[in-house]
């Protein structure tokens, strides 16, 4: 232990505690913007600095461990002046439009510059040249830029993907593209890790609420929405609604406002993938010869993307089954369309999801096997719906709950926990089980696989069928890993589920933005929870799935399902 | 107003002197990687505040070029901008009236010319192909990538034997290269920016003087794969010492007597003390390398042979060969190369001068390790003789400066024409004729001329010619490798020979000769590519953390410089010249490190490679 003092106070901590660490542990905030724990502390901004009697100089709280007898003042004058001045120089190469800005109201800069009584400028603007690409769904706008480097953090140690990089040098210097590349050349997976690590608003995720409101509006197409497991427990955040009123219910409820003729659930189709991944899996498991394995689920388009640029020779081991996004949009443009007698072409389906990658996946050149359109016209993310609420005055705080439609709003236990990592390994495991054996083993017999742990494995024994070694990993680093390990013969599994976000959907690229905190944990438990207190645990039990199959679908893996539900991955190419 | 005032400056002009100081030794600092055209821009807008104002070109040109290329870097311009900045620049130096024009318009048709990719890249995609590879000065400028910022910190918290393990990761010489290290990372070391670069290379020898026995790394378990190694210097030896640790077989082919190349049979003794190298060539040795000495691959072993024994050969034959004056009399007797001279020495087979006039011939290291050594060996009188000024000499300064302190003589501006002999065919004096220095060559080197003045006569008994080393590379020409001219052979950046499948090649006898560290360099990257070939990613990593870093003010200090015995004592015998630091020197001179590995960009990329 060290001792030190903070503003007159006595302290100790361990040693090797920074600054920052120790004086927040003592409940003494100091204020910082590039900072972000265990991925950047450069010390790039200087807004953390504090005085050490003795220095000369101030010194970054971020990255200085406090020693024996340091005596610190986080508010003297010279660090008052020192900070106003940076924040200063900082906000004059920021674009500070902050009233047409998508981050205004959840930005670090405004924030800081509010808190730290910011109301004049003296500096000239000088405002990096900014190009706005929309093609992508990640969308950089250089002028809003801070040089914080997280973005390039996140990428190169969290994701491994070496997407972003410090670009120029001198006081040019900038971040861009890595190798001098643009964004669609590259291998980027449209995680949104970025997006969601960015303290401004220089990199924000495609906004198409107006596409979605045109269609809303349009009297002659019905609008369908689906809403993803994750969005569920993570949506209300954005309006600090206590935990009471956080409810799917208020959700659907407020989707309802906004005028969409159908508030459909992602979780049904996720029961419905379980149908035909699970059955997939025993099909390839009990022809073992016949396949390459393991066997890797295709629900997460980042890892999909990922799989076929990193490591392509396995491009052929990911289930076929295309994502329960996908499904929901093929099942809505034909066996609903006729269902309630509409012409699929005047069908317009939305989805909300917590991911920006989804948003390349519905503009796949082969996801439109319903009626020649694409399957899923627009992808929204957690936050663009929450910002359709805001638009149109919804509180959701004073919204009576509703349900979900039918038939294509009902899901199970084992669907909803698709949003947490390992849950689609649970849930494809339950009816795996059940379709082997004709029972329902225990909904919890699989809990290996779930948590937090980066890199999760367990061997399960499925009597009739035999043992069964599965894998789950989330984020990209983990997964390039686990990558190398099986391609260098150092694991052998049968069936792997990887997710290209740290902790899965809970913490996807979409989901709502909070200034140094994960949600992946928080958000997951909610959704393992909301999977023990379901009535219904098993995908294999969802009454309109099966319902599906007897009116419409026939047989998991049947013709039906092969034309609408599946879907060859080496049929396009990631590099436009 | 008095008739004639005494000239006293201002107190603004000599603060003025003193920022032209801080300048010098702030571009000293520069990191490589800069933007190129920023870089213009700036040196051009220095020139421009340098302008008398007088004449149109450069008052008004060297403004306008400063705006184009201000567009190029922040603007929208078309790509035609950059023949409007060329003949522009061109009418400045056809035109301006003096020096302060004509050169900073030269500034920029250098740049034109030099990294127009890089004027078109800033053009027509609004970025630049620079970029900051690695962040750390010393560890960028070091060809073998050593981890210097590291090792200083061990140093500085007193773990010597932690600091040679640091250093063998990169480079299994650490102590010849304390020893004689031309220390190339001390050149940009950022400490410029406050008073003046690190002894690196002192502290390094600090650490290896204090060192009580570093482990190696651990060995890979055996491959099963044999490399051959041919030519046992400083090249050949890295690239065993990391083969080996890697767990291939390997077995090193030397023709001369004892390992060690250029590092025993040619730096002399005084500057690299013989036991000190053993030590660093033992400890590679104890990896379990087999050696063979006196062997020459052509005649004792062929070639081919090798090829079919092991899976790889790497060549690392050095640059042995003397180069020869081409002037009468150069056969006579009492003439020798001081690559012969250097060989006897480091076999200890010592020539006697005794008494003797020694003429050395040449401006290089080489040039000086023979003049210091025929002193040490009991000549009379030693002349070094040299075709250009001293300034213009290839030889590092302190070792011209060494070699007059110790007695030597300098005669610069003299270029040899003949060899007078006596009846008897004996060398008995040089004949040079006088040069002036004349016009730049290419390089920026001034050439000599022959001056109108009558020959001189240097009476000699002795005659050393040092003006270069060349190659052995017939042997292997004859069995297929291509030899580029100058007689190096041709391998590219990863020592892979073309069109030969399983031989490498690194060091003097591709490069020509050059330095120690390179060929260790050289060594490394062989072995890295090696193993590849093999069919292996071993990595060569190390356990020793390396202190953090503790945030520290910058008050200027000076830099400790290494210390020598006193010139007549020295003069005498062939023990180190050279004095280690005391603790005390070693404590401040370590704790001068600004760390870049941590402060700066290090912090947030390439501070520091762990493996390789």
């Amino acid at each position: 232990m060290v001792n030190f003092k903070i503003n007159d106070r006595d302290l100790t901590a361990a040693e090797g505690v920074t600054i920052l660490e120790a004086a927040e542990q003592a409940g003494i905030p100091i204020p910082h913007l590039c900072f972000l724990k265990e991925i950047n502390n450069i010390a790039a901004c200087r807004m953390c600095v504090v005085e050490v009697v003795g220095k000369e100089r101030l010194v970054p709280a971020c990255n200085t461990e406090v020693t024996e007898g340091m005596v610190i003042y986080t508010n003297s004058d010279r660090v008052r002046r020192a900070r106003r001045t940076n924040l200063r120089l900082i906000l004059s190469q920021h674009n500070s439009n902050c009233a047409v800005c998508i981050r205004s109201g959840n930005c670090e800069l405004q924030r800081l510059s509010r808190d730290l009584n910011i109301h004049y400028q003296p500096y000239e603007l000088q405002l990096e040249r900014s190009t706005v690409d929309l093609e992508a769904p990640v969308v950089r706008e250089a002028s809003k830029c801070i040089k914080c480097m997280r973005c390039v953090q996140i990428c190169d140690k969290v994701q491994g993907m070496h997407i972003w990089d410090v670009a120029g040098t001198g006081s040019r210097t900038t971040v861009d593209v890595s190798y001098n590349r643009f964004l669609k050349n590259t291998d980027c997976t449209f995680c949104g890790q970025c997006v969601t690590h960015c303290p401004t608003g220089a990199l924000t995720v495609r906004d198409d609420t107006n596409r979605v409101l045109q269609a809303v509006g349009d009297p002659d197409i019905v609008t369908v929405v689906q809403v993803a497991p994750a969005v569920r427990v993570a949506w209300a955040e954005a309006f600090d609604l206590p935990v009471e009123q956080a409810t799917t219910g208020r959700m659907v409820a407020a989707l309802k406002r906004i005028g969409f003729d159908y508030v459909f659930d992602t979780n049904f189709t996720a029961d419905l993938t379980i149908m035909e991944e699970g059955s997939e899996f025993l099909e390839r498991f009990t022809h073992k010869g016949k396949y390459r394995w393991p066997m890797f689920t295709s629900c997460c388009p980042g890892w999909v993307r990922f799989l076929k640029t990193q490591f392509p020779a396995y491009t052929q081991n990911l289930s076929t089954a295309k994502s329960p996004q996908q499904m929901f949009g093929a099942v809505a443009k034909s066996y609903f369309a006729e269902k309630i007698g509409v012409d699929p072409h005047k069908i317009y389906v939305v989805s909300i999801m917590p991911c920006s990658a989804k948003k390349t996946e519905c503009e796949l050149p082969t996801m439109n096997d319903a009626c020649g359109d694409p399957d899923v016209n627009a992808v929204l993310t957690t936050r663009e719906m929450c910002r359709m609420f805001c638009s149109d005055c919804i509180i959701p705080a004073d919204l009576e709950e509703a349900e979900f439609d039918s038939p294509l709003g009902t899901g199970t236990g084992a669907a909803v926990i698709f949003g947490a990592t390992g849950g689609v390994m649970d849930a494809a495991l339950r009816s795996a089980y059940y379709l082997v054996t004709g029972t329902n083993p225990d909904a919890d017999a699989f809990q290996k696989v779930r948590g937090d742990r980066p890199w999760k494995e367990a061997v399960f024994s499925i009597p009739g069928a035999g043992d069964v070694r599965v894998a789950v990993v989330s984020g990209l680093g983990n997964t390039r890993r686990l990558m190398e390990a099986i391609d260098g013969g150092e694991v052998v599994y049968d069936f792997v589920e990887v997710m290209a976000c740290p902790g899965g959907c809970a913490g996807g690229g979409g989901q709502p933005i909070h200034e140094g905190v994960e949600m992946a944990s928080h958000r997951g438990n909610q959704l393992w929870e909301m999977d023990a207190n379901a009535t219904v645990r098993f995908s294999h039990e969802n009454p309109d799935v099966y319902e599906l199959y007897r009116a419409y679908l026939k047989n998991p893996l049947g013709e039906k399902s092969h034309h609408l539900l599946h879907t060859d991955h080496t049929a396009w190419s990631v590099r436009k | 107003m008095s008739r004639l005032e005494v000239k006293i400056p201002g107190q603004a002009q000599a603060i003025v002197e003193q920022l032209y100081r801080n300048m010098e030794r702030r571009i000293a600092a520069s990191p490589p990687g800069l933007c190129p055209v920023d870089m213009a821009l700036n040196f051009l807008n220095l020139c421009r505040a340098q302008t008398c104002g007088k004449c149109v070109p450069c008052r008004i040109g060297l403004a306008q070029l400063s705006s184009m290329l201000t567009q190029v870097l922040d603007g929208e311009p078309e790509i035609g901008i950059l023949s409007r900045i060329e003949s522009t620049a061109q009418a400045i130096t056809e035109t301006a009236d003096c020096a302060i024009g004509i050169d900073a318009a030269n500034l920029v048709l250098m740049g034109l010319k030099g990294f127009r990719d890089d004027y078109e890249e800033h053009i027509l995609h609004h970025r630049c192909l620079g970029s900051l590879k690695n962040p750390v000065p010393c560890v960028a400028l070091c060809p073998a990538g050593v981890d210097i910022p590291g090792y200083i910190a061990l140093v500085n918290a007193g773990r010597c034997d932690d600091a040679v393990q640091l250093i063998r990761k990169d480079n299994p010489f650490p102590t010849a290269c304390a020893y004689i290290c031309e220390h190339p990372c001390e050149a940009r070391c950022r400490r410029n920016m406050v008073d003046n670069a690190l002894n690196i290379r002192g502290l390094k020898r600090y650490a290896v003087d204090h060192a009580t026995g570093a482990p190696h790394a651990k060995k890979a378990p055996e491959t099963g794969k044999s490399v051959a190694i041919i030519g046992g210097g400083p090249g050949g030896l890295s690239a065993a010492y990391y083969l080996a640790l890697m767990g291939h077989k390997v077995t090193v082919y030397e023709k001369k007597k004892q390992l060690g190349g250029m590092m025993r049979y040619g730096i002399p003794s005084y500057r690299l003390p013989r036991q000190r190298l053993d030590n660093d060539i033992n400890a590679i040795l104890s990896l379990g390398i087999e050696v063979h000495t006196q062997v020459n691959v052509g005649s004792d072993i062929t070639f081919d042979q090798l090829k079919k024994q092991y899976d790889c050969l790497y060549l690392s034959i050095g640059a042995h060969t003397d180069k020869k004056t081409g002037i009468p009399g150069e056969d006579s007797r009492g003439v020798i190369s001081a690559v012969e001279l250097l060989r006897r020495i480091g076999d200890d087979d010592m020539p006697d001068f005794t008494g003797q006039n020694v003429v050395v011939i040449g401006g290089g290291n080489v040039a000086m390790d023979v003049t210091r050594s025929a002193i040490r060996l009991g000549a009379a009188n030693v002349t070094c003789v040299y075709r250009r000024r001293q300034a213009d000499m290839t030889a590092q300064q302190e070792e011209i400066e060494g070699a007059i302190a110790e007695g030597a003589e300098v005669l610069t501006l003299q270029a040899p024409v003949r060899i007078e002999a006596d009846e008897t065919g004996q060398a008995v004096a040089l004949w040079t004729q006088p040069q002036i220095i004349g016009a730049m060559d290419s390089n920026g080197r001034p050439r000599p001329a022959t001056a109108a003045v009558e020959p001189r006569r240097i009476s000699a008994d002795s005659i050393i010619v040092a003006i270069g080393q060349g190659i052995e590379s017939l042997g292997f020409e004859q069995c297929g490798v291509k030899i580029q001219r100058g007689g190096t052979l041709l391998a590219d950046s990863s020592t892979r020979l073309p069109d030969m499948e399983g031989v490498f090649a690194g060091g003097d006898c591709v490069t020509g000769p050059a330095t120690v560290i390179r060929a260790i360099a050289a060594g490394k990257a062989a072995a890295a590519n090696i193993d590849e070939y093999l069919g292996f990613q071993h990595e060569i990593r190390t356990e020793v953390q390396v202190p953090a870093p503790r945030f520290a003010d910058q008050r200027p200090c000076g830099r400790v410089n290494a210390t020598e015995r006193g010139a007549s004592e020295r003069k005498g015998d062939f023990q180190c010249i050279e004095c280690g630091m005391t603790d005390e020197e070693a404590a401040q001179e370590s704790s001068r490190c600004l760390r870049c590995d941590h402060f700066g960009y290090g912090n947030f990329k390439g501070g520091r490679v762990e493996r390789w």
